[in-house]
C-alpha cells in the first residue's frame, strides 16, 4: 500500500477475512480485510458497536477470530501458538480506552516494569528512557505518583509512555480519549500528534474526527463489524463513496 | 500400613450415625433459631437503646465472640452443678450454643442495621413515614437482603460447631461416632463416614438456604 | 470437699503453675500460627493452580475445588480425630502437637483458599489483560500485578480467620494436647474449682483474642484506603483462554 505523497511502503500488517463472534453467538467482526504499510497512520472510525475496538483486541491476541488470517511482515500469525502470540505482543503495543495502568505501581514503575522484568533489559538504561518518555508526555514531575493520584488525562499519558517504552513497531490506540473529560482530550492528542512524524505505524480507533482527519494517511470506516469504506481522509470525509459512510459522516459533521 | 480397612462393617453402622445426625439437626435447628430471635432483640437494643443497655449487650457480645465455645461449655457443664443447677448434657450444650450463636448473630445484625443508608432513611422521612413504617419498608427489607448470606453462613458454621456436644456425652453425630469407634475400633472408617455426613448435611442446608434466598429475598448466593 | 476456699488458692497460685499456663498459651498460639501460616502458603499455591486454563490440568483443578469444598464442611473435632487415626494407621507415630498442627493446616488451607480466590477476583480482568498483552505470563502477572492488589482484600479476612482459630485450637485438648483448654481441665481435676480453672482459661483466651481482633480492625481500616479500583472495562468480548495467558 502506498502513502499519500507517492512514497511506497512495504506491507507490514495484513488482515484477511477476519471474523469473530461474541461468546453467546452474534458476529462482532464480519469478514474484515485490511492492509497496513510500514510507518502508515491508519484511523478506524464508525458508530458504536461497529467492532473497531474488537479488531484491535484480535490483533493483540485478546480475542480469537473464528475465521481469517493475520499476517505480520508476511508471516502468518497462529494465535493458538504461544510462541507466535509472544512474538506479536513483542512487536505490537496497545493503549486502552480505560488506561489500565497497574494500580499497585507508580507511573515510573508502570513504564519500566515490562522492559526490565519481562524483557530483561538493563535497569539503568530503561529508567532513563522511561523518564525521558514521561517528560515528553508532560509528566516529568509525576514519576512517583500512583494511578489513583492522577487524572484521567495524566493516566492515559502514562499509558502512552508505557506503550512507547516497549519500542513497538505498531502502536494500537483504542479510543484513548473517549473516557476522558473534554479538557484533558487535547493533552493526549498532542502527545499522539508528536508520534505522527516518527515513522512508527499507528492504528488509531477514535471519535475525534478533526484529529483523525489531520493525522491519518488513510481512514477505515466500519459498521456492524464490517469494513464499509477505506480511503484517504479527503475521500472519507468530503466525498464518501458509499451511502453508509455518507450517512455516518453526515451525522457527525452536523456538529 | 498396619491397618486393614473394613468399610463394610463401618457402613453397617450408618443407621446409628444417621440417628445421631438427626440429633445434630434438631439441636442446631432449635439453637440457631432461638439464638436468632434473641439476637434480633439484642441488635435493636444495641442500636436504639440507652447507654446502659448498649454497654451490657456489647459486653455480652464481646465476651462470647472472644472466647472458645468449648470453654464456655465446660463452664456451664461443670460450673452450674456447683450452684445447684442440674441440667442434662443436651440442655447444657443447647444453652451454650444459643448463647454463642446469639452473640455472633447480634454482631452480624447490628452491622446490617447500621448499613441502612442515611439517604434511604431521609427519603422515608420526607415521605412522612412513621418509625414503624420506616422499620417495615426501609430497614427490614434492606437488612434482610444484606444479612441473608452472612447469617446463612453462620448457620453452617453452627452446624459444624455443634460437634463439641460429643465431648459432653450428647449423642449427636460426632458423639455417636465416638461411641461406635470406641466399640468397633474402626476409627478411620467411622470418622470418614461421619465427615461425609457432615459434608452432605451442610451442602443440603446451603442449597436450601440459597434457594430460599433466591425466591424469598432475591439474594443471589453461591452454593459452591 | 470442705477444703475449698484457702487450699484451692494455695494449690493454684504458684510460679510453676504460672509457667504451665505460659507454656500452654505458647502451644495454643503456635498451633494456630503454624497451621494458618502453612495453610496460607498452600492455599496460595492451590489458587494459583486453579488459574491454569489448560485441559491437562483439569483433573487437578477439580481436585482443588473438591478439597476446598469438602474441608470447609467438616467439624474441626472430627478432622483432628481423622488425622490422628490416619497418621497412626500409616505408621507415623508423631507427637499430638504435630497431629493438631496438621489438622489446623488442612482446614486453614481450605478456608484461606476461598479468601485468596476472592482476592484474585477483586482484581479487575483488565489488569490481567494489560499484563497479558505485554507478555507477562501467568506467574509474573500474579506476582507483580494481581497479588499486590489482592493483598488488601485477602489480609483482613485471613487475619480474622487466624484469630478465630486460636480459639478453635481448644478442641485439640480432646486428643490430649496440653494447650490452654487441657490445662484448665487439669487444674479442675486436681481440685481447683471450675470457676478458677476454666475462668483462667477463659481470661487468657480473651486476652489473646480481643486485642488481636481490634488489631485486625485497624489493619482492615488501613488497607481500605490503599488502591482505588480502576474505572471499569469496555465490556468487550474476550476469549478467556488468551486473556489469561
Amino acid at each position: 500500500m502506498s502513502k499519500e505523497g507517492g512514497l511506497v511502503a512495504e506491507t507490514q500488517l495484513e488482515l484477511r477475512g477476519i471474523t469473530a463472534s461474541y461468546e453467546h453467538g452474534g458476529l462482532v467482526l464480519n469478514d474484515v480485510s485490511l492492509t497496513v504499510g510500514k510507518g502508515e497512520i491508519i484511523s478506524i472510525i464508525g458508530p458504536s458497536g461497529s467492532g473497531k475496538s474488537t479488531l484491535l483486541r484480535v490483533l493483540v491476541g485478546l480475542l480469537k477470530p473464528s475465521q481469517g488470517t493475520v499476517l505480520l511482515d508476511g508471516d502468518t500469525i497462529d494465535y493458538d501458538r504461544r510462541s507466535h502470540l509472544k512474538r506479536v505482543r513483542d512487536r505490537l503495543a496497545i493503549v486502552f480506552q480505560q488506561f489500565n495502568l497497574f494500580q499497585n505501581m507508580t507511573a515510573l514503575a508502570n513504564v519500566t516494569v515490562t522492559p526490565t522484568k519481562i524483557r530483561g533489559e538493563a535497569k539503568a538504561a530503561v529508567r532513563e528512557r522511561a523518564i525521558a518518555l514521561l517528560r515528553r508526555v508532560g509528566l516529568g514531575d509525576k514519576l512517583n505518583a500512583y494511578p489513583d493520584e492522577l487524572s484521567g488525562g495524566q493516566q492515559q499519558r502514562v499509558a502512552l509512555a508505557r506503550a512507547l517504552a516497549l519500542q513497538p513497531e505498531i502502536l494500537l490506540l483504542d479510543e484513548v480519549t473517549s473516557a476522558l473529560d473534554p479538557e484533558m482530550v487535547n493533552e493526549v492528542l498532542d502527545a499522539i500528534r508528536g508520534l505522527a512524524h516518527e515513522g512508527i505505524t499507528l492504528i488509531i480507533v477514535s471519535h475525534e474526527m478533526a484529529f483523525v482527519r489531520e493525522v491519518s494517511d488513510r481512514v477505515v470506516m466500519m459498521a456492524d463489524g464490517a469494513v464499509v469504506e477505506i480511503g484517504p481522509p479527503a475521500q472519507i470525509f468530503d466525498a464518501p463513496q458509499t451511502q453508509r459512510c455518507r450517512d455516518f459522516v453526515g451525522k457527525i459533521l452536523k456538529h | 500400613m498396619h491397618y486393614t480397612f473394613q468399610w463394610g462393617v463401618a457402613f453397617s453402622y450408618l443407621p446409628e450415625l444417621l440417628a445421631g445426625a438427626w440429633v445434630t439437626f434438631h439441636l442446631t435447628f432449635i439453637g440457631f433459631w432461638t439464638g436468632l430471635v434473641i439476637a434480633v432483640f439484642l441488635a435493636v437494643g444495641q442500636v436504639y437503646g440507652g447507654p446502659w443497655l448498649r454497654r451490657s449487650i456489647s459486653t455480652y457480645v464481646v465476651f462470647f465472640t472472644n472466647t472458645p465455645s468449648l470453654v464456655t461449655a465446660f463452664f456451664i457443664f461443670y460450673g452450674l452443678p456447683e450452684v445447684g443447677i442440674l441440667w442434662s448434657p443436651y440442655v447444657c450444650v443447647l444453652v451454650n450454643l444459643i448463647l454463642n450463636a446469639a452473640a455472633f448473630l447480634t454482631d452480624a445484625i447490628r452491622g446490617g442495621v447500621a448499613s441502612v443508608r442515611k439517604t434511604e432513611m431521609e427519603a422515608a422521612e420526607t415521605l412522612g413515614f412513621s418509625m414503624l413504617q420506616k422499620i417495615r419498608y426501609v430497614i427490614v427489607p434492606h437488612v434482610a437482603k444484606v444479612l441473608y448470606a452472612p447469617i446463612s453462613n453462620l448457620y453452617i458454621v453452627f452446624i459444624l460447631g455443634s460437634a463439641l456436644a460429643a465431648i459432653f456425652g450428647v449423642e449427636e453425630l460426632t458423639g455417636t461416632a465416638f461411641n461406635i469407634a470406641a466399640r468397633t475400633f474402626r476409627s478411620i472408617e467411622i470418622y470418614s463416614i461421619t465427615a461425609g455426613i457432615y459434608v452432605i448435611m451442610t451442602v443440603i442446608a446451603s442449597t436450601i438456604l440459597a434457594l430460599v434466598g433466591r425466591w424469598a429475598f432475591r439474594v443471589k448466593a453461591r452454593i459452591f | 470437699m470442705g477444703t475449698h476456699g484457702l487450699s484451692q488458692f494455695e494449690i493454684f497460685f504458684t510460679w510453676q503453675n504460672a509457667l504451665l499456663w505460659l507454656r500452654a498459651t505458647g502451644i495454643t498460639l503456635s498451633m494456630a500460627a503454624l497451621g494458618c501460616g502453612l495453610g496460607f502458603i498452600l492455599a496460595s499455591l492451590l489458587v494459583y493452580l486453579r488459574t491454569w486454563p489448560s485441559l491437562l490440568l483439569l483433573p487437578v483443578r477439580l481436585l482443588v475445588v473438591a478439597y476446598v469444598e469438602i474441608f470447609r464442611r467438616i467439624p474441626f473435632l472430627v478432622l483432628i480425630f481423622l488425622v490422628l487415626f490416619g497418621t497412626r494407621a500409616m505408621g507415623l507415630r508423631m507427637e499430638l502437637f504435630w497431629v493438631a498442627c496438621i489438622s489446623v493446616t488442612v482446614m486453614a488451607t481450605a478456608f484461606i483458599a476461598e479468601i485468596v480466590r476472592a482476592g484474585y477476583e477483586s482484581v479487575h480482568r483488565t489488569q490481567w489483560e494489560s499484563a497479558a498483552v505485554m507478555n507477562f505470563g501467568r506467574l509474573r502477572t500474579v506476582l507483580l500485578v494481581v497479588l499486590p492488589q489482592a493483598w488488601t482484600v485477602i489480609v483482613p479476612p485471613a487475619f480474622s480467620y487466624f484469630v478465630m482459630f486460636i480459639k478453635e485450637t481448644s478442641l485439640a485438648s480432646q486428643v490430649g494436647v496440653y494447650e490452654l483448654m487441657q490445662t484448665g481441665k487439669y487444674f479442675n481435676n486436681i481440685g481447683v474449682s471450675p470457676a478458677l480453672s476454666f475462668g483462667t482459661t477463659l481470661a487468657i483466651y480473651f486476652a489473646l483474642s480481643y486485642p488481636l481482633t481490634r488489631l485486625g480492625w485497624r489493619i482492615e481500616r488501613r488497607l481500605k484506603h490503599r488502591f482505588r479500583r480502576p474505572g471499569g472495562d469496555d465490556g468487550l468480548p474476550t476469549t478467556r483462554v488468551l486473556a489469561g495467558v
